[in-house]
């Protein structure tokens, strides 16, 4: 795969959105310090299937949540989000769960990294964050760093990612970044 | 800017020495790590991360560590594959280092208590409270299972060299005020995101008063705060320890006839030795991104309400809180001294009739040594159950699961919804005299209503 093909795949979070670069979807919007234990209780950690993970996700705090959710849809949510445990079976939940994108005020440290290392979208943005009802149309412009309320028109921009992270990203997780590594070398 | 560059903090001082340059917090830098450890929930994440590099080595066996702890004794058929696949993973990869059930113990005690850690180290853990490590001057961080397979295959990680919050904490403590209460204390202060992706230097007098075991239960709760690592400067405390636990360890059985590992753990971690520790401190000019100081002396024994552990006050202030089970145990108060803490309120009274109280300590040391000093019969005499070391209870795991509308107190870190069981339930947090007091009154309760 090319380090642009893979870009691209990272960018839309697999792909399954089917939305590419630009990604959109409907609204789900959940409080500030939306911890690990909510999106990905313990009792499920016996397993590392992520479909199993994510028919599970967010369980003990929306029952509904991975039920109703579709593919491409956008979690909205407060601060702190993901705070927690460093169980990477949370970021892989959501994403296995079809949710394209993650929009917070604020990411708990070790959530951001195991989301950009498993090539999960997030973007962070108080603004859009505190401003964004549930069950919205947003659309999220990664690569343009702009978020878009497509009812009210609203937009916001999103803090731009660290080169090197952005570089995780663009390979598409980490364990892409070191294969890429690898062959260089080769 | 004009003039000498001002000074370093304790964890940009560690990250420079492993960087093999100076530098500053906001700094991106990639440096090798001194240990890796994946237990057996993030340990097979890893091993399939690591799988899609296509058959790499392990870049340094000697390096890594597995520790089943979470879900053991295995609790079902599923958590009994993960833990094997811990087992298979080090076969194949020449890791020495894999502790099972019998010769292991929760992760944060065993490894400072093998003498795998030492000041100075650069040390990553797939589980959240890799952060302990600090309290004997490492450098100290949670990370994902990618991050812990990417790891094991270059021996590299990469950080952002944190900004620092630097508290201080001064004061004598009063009676039956331990770490786990100023670390309840400094949470209600700060709240669950004040550290958020910064470092936290713990100084001041109370911190230099503490041992060695309470300055691993202080920086165990850093992450609660949001922190990528809490770190306490090493001092002669310090150096005794890791001086000790390197002698006990190099005996191979050590001094308690436990033994610790599958392979006696004579090297790797430990490279760290004593002489790391020169120098390890923080510039008087260091630049920190906050200061905070608190009086520990006003600190009273506390509790931290449902759902966050920053919702700490005064057990005696908690109002009539009935409870169903007491937990003593886990990476954050397991350890001998916690213990004896909670054998100096347990020993001669009865746990109350309504409540379960499950007694964990936290490796097979601390097991033996509270056996051999009584505690374990007094635990026993008093109703309360003693399990092997797990993890168990504390994530809602098995051994102590709550039921619908159940309320525990715990000496675990985390009381979010449902970490303990059903989402109903609610856990209070509690250091070890705490819980055991309210073990006995059957409600929360200050140790002071509960011993005369």
């Amino acid at each position: 795969m090319s380090a642009k093909q893979a870009s691209k795949q990272a960018l839309t979070g697999t792909g399954a959105a089917g939305t590419g670069p630009l990604l959109e979807g409907r609204t789900w919007r959940y409080g500030d310090n939306v911890d690990t234990d909510v999106i990905i209780p313990a009792r499920y950690l016996n397993s590392i299937d992520p479909a199993e993970l994510g028919r599970h996700c967010l369980e003990d705090l929306d029952p509904g949540f991975a039920a109703a959710v579709r593919p491409g849809d956008i979690i909205v949510a407060g601060r702190n989000f993901g705070c927690g445990s460093s169980r990477e079976h949370a970021p892989l939940a959501i994403k296995a769960a079809g949710v394209g994108v993650v929009i917070a005020a604020s990411f708990a440290r070790i959530f951001f990294r195991n989301a950009v290392n498993i090539g999960l979208p997030i973007v962070e943005s108080p603004e859009a964050a505190a401003a964004i009802h549930g069950g919205r149309r947003v659309s999220v412009d990664l690569t343009g760093g702009l978020i878009r309320d497509l009812g009210s028109a609203e937009t916001w921009t999103v803090r731009p990612l660290p080169p090197f992270v952005l570089r995780i990203v663009q390979s598409g997780g980490l364990i892409n970044l070191i294969k890429e590594r690898h062959t260089d070398r080769a | 800017m004009p003039g000498k560059p001002s000074g370093l903090t304790l964890t940009e001082r560690i990250l420079s020495r492993a960087a093999g340059r100076e530098v500053r917090a906001g700094e991106l830098i990639e440096v090798p790590v001194d240990l890796i450890l994946a237990n057996d929930i993030t340990g097979p994440v890893a091993f399939k991360e690591f799988g899609r590099l296509g058959g790499v080595p392990v870049a340094d066996p000697d390096r890594v560590v597995l520790v089943a702890d979470h879900f053991v004794p295995n609790k079902d058929i599923a958590s009994a594959e993960l833990a094997k696949s811990l087992r298979e993973f080090a076969a194949a990869h020449g890791i020495d280092k894999c502790y099972d059930p019998g010769r292991g113990g929760i992760e944060h005690a065993l490894l400072p208590e093998a003498g795998l850690v030492g000041p100075g180290q650069v040390i990553i853990g797939g589980d959240s409270h890799t952060c302990t490590y600090g309290a004997l001057g490492a450098f100290a961080t949670g990370v994902g299972s990618t991050d812990v397979a990417a790891a094991m295959a270059t021996g590299l990680a990469w950080f952002k060299v944190p900004e620092t919050l630097r508290v201080t904490l001064t004061g004598q403590t009063g009676p039956w005020v331990g770490a786990k209460d100023l670390a309840l204390a400094v949470l209600a202060r700060l709240g669950v995101e004040r550290a958020n992706y910064m470092a936290v230097e713990y100084d001041g007098e109370s911190i230099a008063a503490l041992s060695v075991e309470g300055r691993l239960t202080l920086c165990n709760l850093g992450i609660e705060m949001g922190a990528k690592n809490a770190i306490v400067a090493p001092d002669a405390k310090t150096v005794e320890y890791v001086a000790e636990r390197a002698r006990v360890n190099g005996r191979g059985a050590g001094a308690t006839g436990v033994g610790t590992g599958a392979g006696a753990p004579t090297t790797g971690g430990l490279r760290a030795d004593g002489l790391r520790a020169d120098g390890l401190r923080a510039d008087p000019d260091a630049v920190y991104a906050g200061s905070v100081a608190i009086d520990a002396s006003t600190i009273e024994p506390m509790v931290a309400l449902p759902h966050l552990p920053s919702n700490g006050r005064a057990a005696a202030k908690a109002g009539d809180v009935p409870i169903d089970q007491v937990v003593i145990g886990s990476c954050t108060n397991g350890r001998l001294e916690d213990l004896r803490e909670a054998a100096r309120v347990l020993r001669g009274r009865r746990v109350h009739p309504r409540v379960r109280c499950l007694i964990i300590p936290a490796t097979q040391e601390v097991y033996l040594r509270a056996a051999r000093e009584g505690l374990l019969e007094a635990f026993v005499e008093a109703g309360a159950a003693v399990s092997a070391p797990t993890c168990g209870p504390c994530l809602g795991g098995h051994m102590g699961v709550l039921a619908s509308g159940e309320r525990c107190v715990a000496t675990t870190n985390r009381n979010f919804v449902g970490r303990m069981g059903h989402p109903s339930s609610e856990v209070y947090l509690a250091g070890p005299a705490v819980a055991a007091a309210s073990a006995v009154a059957g409600r929360v309760a200050d140790p002071r209503e509960v011993v005369a």
